[in-house]
């Protein structure tokens, strides 16, 4: 099967609870690293080098393959002024671009709205995860949740054919659009028109997918999985969300980490072999990034809540390379103990919007930010 | 004559508890509202729920490597105990206390968490957080076993004060310090537990809470502006009586009983949709030193609850267990009953695992596509095989009621799945197809008339709200 679709298309990948870029993208050769972490650092030796200063953590292997291939950007000291600590304060900034007040419609939802403003496409974006992300809400906009693909549908428990062909056409006129229903109906009645759209083209999906590629059973390759079909099945999806668990790396980062580290990149290297080997990987961009990174000093066992953190971008589009300048651990030059922020996230989002949606940024972000050359 | 109107006591089934069939509906309205308040502040005056038969039936359930058969029996527990408030608000204290299963994967300690918020749900704040402080569950969690003397690691010290008691703060100032932060870190080292025994071979035991003196930093300590040698404890008997800490568990009970609030990371910035009623919540903990069985009286007898209708958004489990109780599918613990724990993860509430230590995202936030989906699904399938025996009790009742006019029926419908209210456009909607059907003959068709407007109703805008 050949995917003929060409529209740009994005997929992110959010790595929730604090990536620790410090472990992930190593200064294998600064003795601050060695001095601040006796717990937790990589030996020069376990790192994979991409220059005299740095080098990916041992398990980061595909994005070690990206990098040397020159299709990864890494943004290195990303982040934003006066950075919060706190998971949830700082998520919901990344979602919605809004570091003064908590705004209900995310950055995405609004890049949604500006890609099918007339809403001609239910699919427009997917959602693979439970509960739906605040990055890719918007008011009337709409978005498709999926926990599991295979079994997805609606009503579709009544086996009697005729009775759930009856009972799918009263659906329909019970969420149809009143005047004055107010906010929260009109918002579940949006959503069941969805379901019912969206369900009805998802359903073939399954049967027309076919691959070599075996994806490992951890959550995060199953979620690529998911993404790859509905890519591969051509339906018009432009942004895909999806998001991989348990940064949070307070205590036993070493062995905690690794295992992310393994899981997320071997989920990334089996969805874009699976892209390739349907040639439908020349439109597709992967954007990841994690709410901070963590602080330079280790508590003994883990790391604690950070500031400025590191985002990669992946895909044959973007010129590989190291963006912005990795922050410094020298004590005296961090923030307050932790990576201080260099380069502004919403330049990146910024980025991504102008380059490769060829949309409007301010309007999205929030303001004019300073862009990163990343897309080709 | 009824005492108490029965639409308001299904309200009030649906709140402090999961729900309520339509005959205990009836019994219950023979008795005045604030008697009927005041049983169900009373849990151990009603006999527990006997879970002999369920854990004969699910040997599982004695298996400590994985924790969905018991999260299961939580499900079962919800839809057939009578100690109704008790039930309700040890999900109320999980929404609050959020501790996630996933990391420690030492399942006992998850379950015996839970059975404390169950034994200790109607005491007061002190109790509680005394508990939660010394609960492994949570130690392990917010690493407070990897907080050391020296080493400090301030997961729990600060979560305690974000999420747990005082909250950020509000109108944009804050009730505590990057550095107070620091301090009840260093106040909580050597709160820690013991160390269970290997998984491997009998599964996993048991751990208890302790305190390693050698590990306390016992160095003075500033807190909140107070200066001392402070322990864990000190901490607590700070944050509590203060009025931010009232305010905030307040604010935690309302959206949760009465009406949704915007998510606890908007708090310090949005006021509350009801000041008045947070306030009237918060007198009566600073009143009462935070009894929680005060504050509930005040709010289940609240003019402000009564009017509170059908203004939440049912949570998945609320959903899926209130639909359970009207179509009476779970009374015994068949053999799917291991399996609900995961349907409501696919509706977005992996109970003992939320997102964060934050809880769910509540509200309009339990709805998108792939959760609303799940949710009609599920009601729908309730009432789908026939079989269910709260539909049998459904099939007499409209039976008994004789012959009735189209729109009459819709409404004993209704009226048998807990007084639900229908907006003007589903109304219409359900009625015009009641209309071409014709009126109801007793006795003609009941079973198969009733199970297509039952569905059509859970399928439904309207029945999402509780």
């Amino acid at each position: 099967m050949t995917n003929t679709q060409k529209e740009p298309t994005l997929v992110v990948l959010e790595l929730v609870g604090g990536n620790d870029f410090l472990n992930t993208l190593i200064p294998y050769t600064s003795g601050f690293y060695y001095d601040s972490r006796p717990h937790i650092a990589f030996k020069p030796e376990d790192v994979l080098p991409i220059n005299d200063e740095l080098g990916f953590n041992k398990n980061a292997t595909t994005l070690q393959e990206f990098y040397k291939k020159g299709k990864m950007g890494i943004v290195q000291g990303v982040g934003y002024p006066d950075s919060s600590r706190s998971h949830f304060r700082s998520r919901d900034i990344w979602h919605t671009c809004e570091p003064d007040k908590v705004a209900t419609e995310g950055w995405l939802g609004k890049v949604i709205r500006d890609l099918d403003p007339n809403k001609e496409n239910v699919l427009t974006a997917i959602s693979i995860s439970r509960g739906l992300p605040r990055a890719v809400v918007a008011q009337d906009v709409p978005v498709t949740s999926i926990g599991d693909l295979d079994t997805y549908g609606l009503l579709t428990g009544i086996k009697h054919e005729d009775k759930r062909a009856q009972a799918m056409s009263i659906f329909e006129k019970m969420y149809s659009p009143y005047t004055g229903a107010g906010m929260v109906r009109d918002y579940l009645k949006q959503t069941g028109r969805d379901v019912q759209a969206g369900a009805e083209i998802l359903k073939t999906v399954p049967g027309m997918y076919s691959s070599s590629i075996e994806y490992a059973d951890s959550p995060i390759s199953q979620n690529l999985r998911d993404v790859a079909r509905i890519h591969l099945a051509d339906l018009g999806v432009k942004v895909f969300y999806t998001q991989h668990g348990g940064y949070d790396t307070h205590a036993n980062e070493y062995s905690g980490h690794e295992k992310l580290m393994i899981d997320v990149n071997r989920a990334v290297k089996d969805f874009f072999m699976d892209l390739e080997e349907h040639d439908a990987a020349e439109n597709v961009i992967m954007m990841i990034w994690s709410e901070f990174g963590r602080r330079v000093v280790d508590n003994g066992s883990g790391t604690d809540h950070g500031a400025g953190g590191g985002a990669f971008l992946i895909g044959n589009r973007v010129n590989g390379g190291l963006y912005s300048e990795y922050p410094s651990i020298e004590p005296s030059k961090t923030d307050n103990g932790d990576l201080a922020f260099q380069y502004d996230f919403r330049g990146l989002y910024s980025s991504v919007i102008e380059q490769w949606f060829k949309l409007d940024s301010p309007s999205i972000v929030g303001g004019n930010f300073e862009q990163l050359s990343l897309i080709n | 004559m009824a005492k108490t109107d029965p639409a308001l006591i299904a309200h009030l089934y649906r709140r402090a508890g999961f729900g309520a069939t339509y005959e205990e509906i009836q019994k219950l309205s023979e008795f005045e509202y604030d008697e009927i308040v005041e049983k169900l502040l009373e849990p151990e005056q009603v006999e527990q729920l006997n879970l002999d038969v369920a854990r004969r039936y699910h040997l599982e359930l004695n298996d400590t490597d994985s924790v969905i058969p018991q999260k299961g029996e939580w499900i079962y527990r919800m839809v057939n105990s009578q100690r109704h408030l008790e039930e309700k608000m040890t999900l109320f204290w999980h929404y609050v206390f959020a501790t996630g299963a996933g990391k420690s994967m030492h399942y006992p300690a998850s379950t015996t968490q839970i059975e404390t918020f169950r034994d200790l749900c109607l005491t007061d704040m002190k109790t509680l957080l005394m508990a939660l402080s010394k609960d492994p569950a949570m130690n392990f969690w917010l690493d407070n076993c990897e907080n050391h003397k020296g080493e400090p690691n301030e997961n729990w010290g600060r979560e305690l004060l974000e999420l747990f008691s005082m909250g950020v703060g509000m109108d944009n100032s804050f009730n505590y310090s990057e550095d107070d932060v620091k301090m009840a870190a260093r106040a909580f080292t050597g709160w820690s537990f013991t160390q269970p025994l290997s998984v491997y071979p009998y599964g996993a035991y048991p751990s208890e809470f302790v305190y390693l003196e050698e590990d306390h930093d016992d160095s003075i300590k500033t807190f909140l502006g107070n200066e001392g040698n402070f322990n864990g404890e000190d901490i607590l008997d700070m944050i509590i009586p203060r009025e931010a800490t009232a305010r905030f568990i307040c604010r935690h009970m309302y959206t949760f009983f009465v009406a949704d609030e915007p998510q606890v990371p908007a708090w310090n910035i949005v006021p509350p949709q009801d000041p008045e009623a947070i306030k009237v919540l918060t007198d009566k903990y600073m009143e009462t030193n935070g009894d929680i069985k005060e504050i509930m009286r005040t709010l289940l007898t609240s003019e402000f609850f009564k009017d509170a209708k059908f203004r939440k958004i049912k949570s998945p489990v609320e959903l899926m267990v209130g639909t359970m109780k009207a179509s009476r599918t779970l009374e015994f613990p068949e053999p799917t009953f291991v399996g609900l724990a995961l349907t409501a993860t696919a509706m977005g509430q992996n109970l003992m695992y939320p997102p964060t230590v934050e809880g769910w995202h509540t509200g309009r936030e339990w709805i998108d596509a792939g959760t609303l989906n799940e949710r009609i699904n599920f009601a729908v399938g309730q009432f789908d095989s026939g079989q269910a025996p709260g539909l049998e009790d459904m099939i007499n009742e409209v039976e008994g009621r004789g012959n009735l006019s189209s729109d009459g029926f819709v409404d004993v419908c209704l009226e048998l799945l807990g007084y639900v209210e229908l907006g003007d456009d589903t109304r219409e909607t359900i009625y015009e197809d009641a209309t071409s059907q014709g009126d109801y003959i007793s006795g003609t068709e009941t079973k198969n008339r009733l199970t297509t407007t039952l569905q059509q109703i859970v399928s439904s805008v309207d029945y999402q709200f509780g």
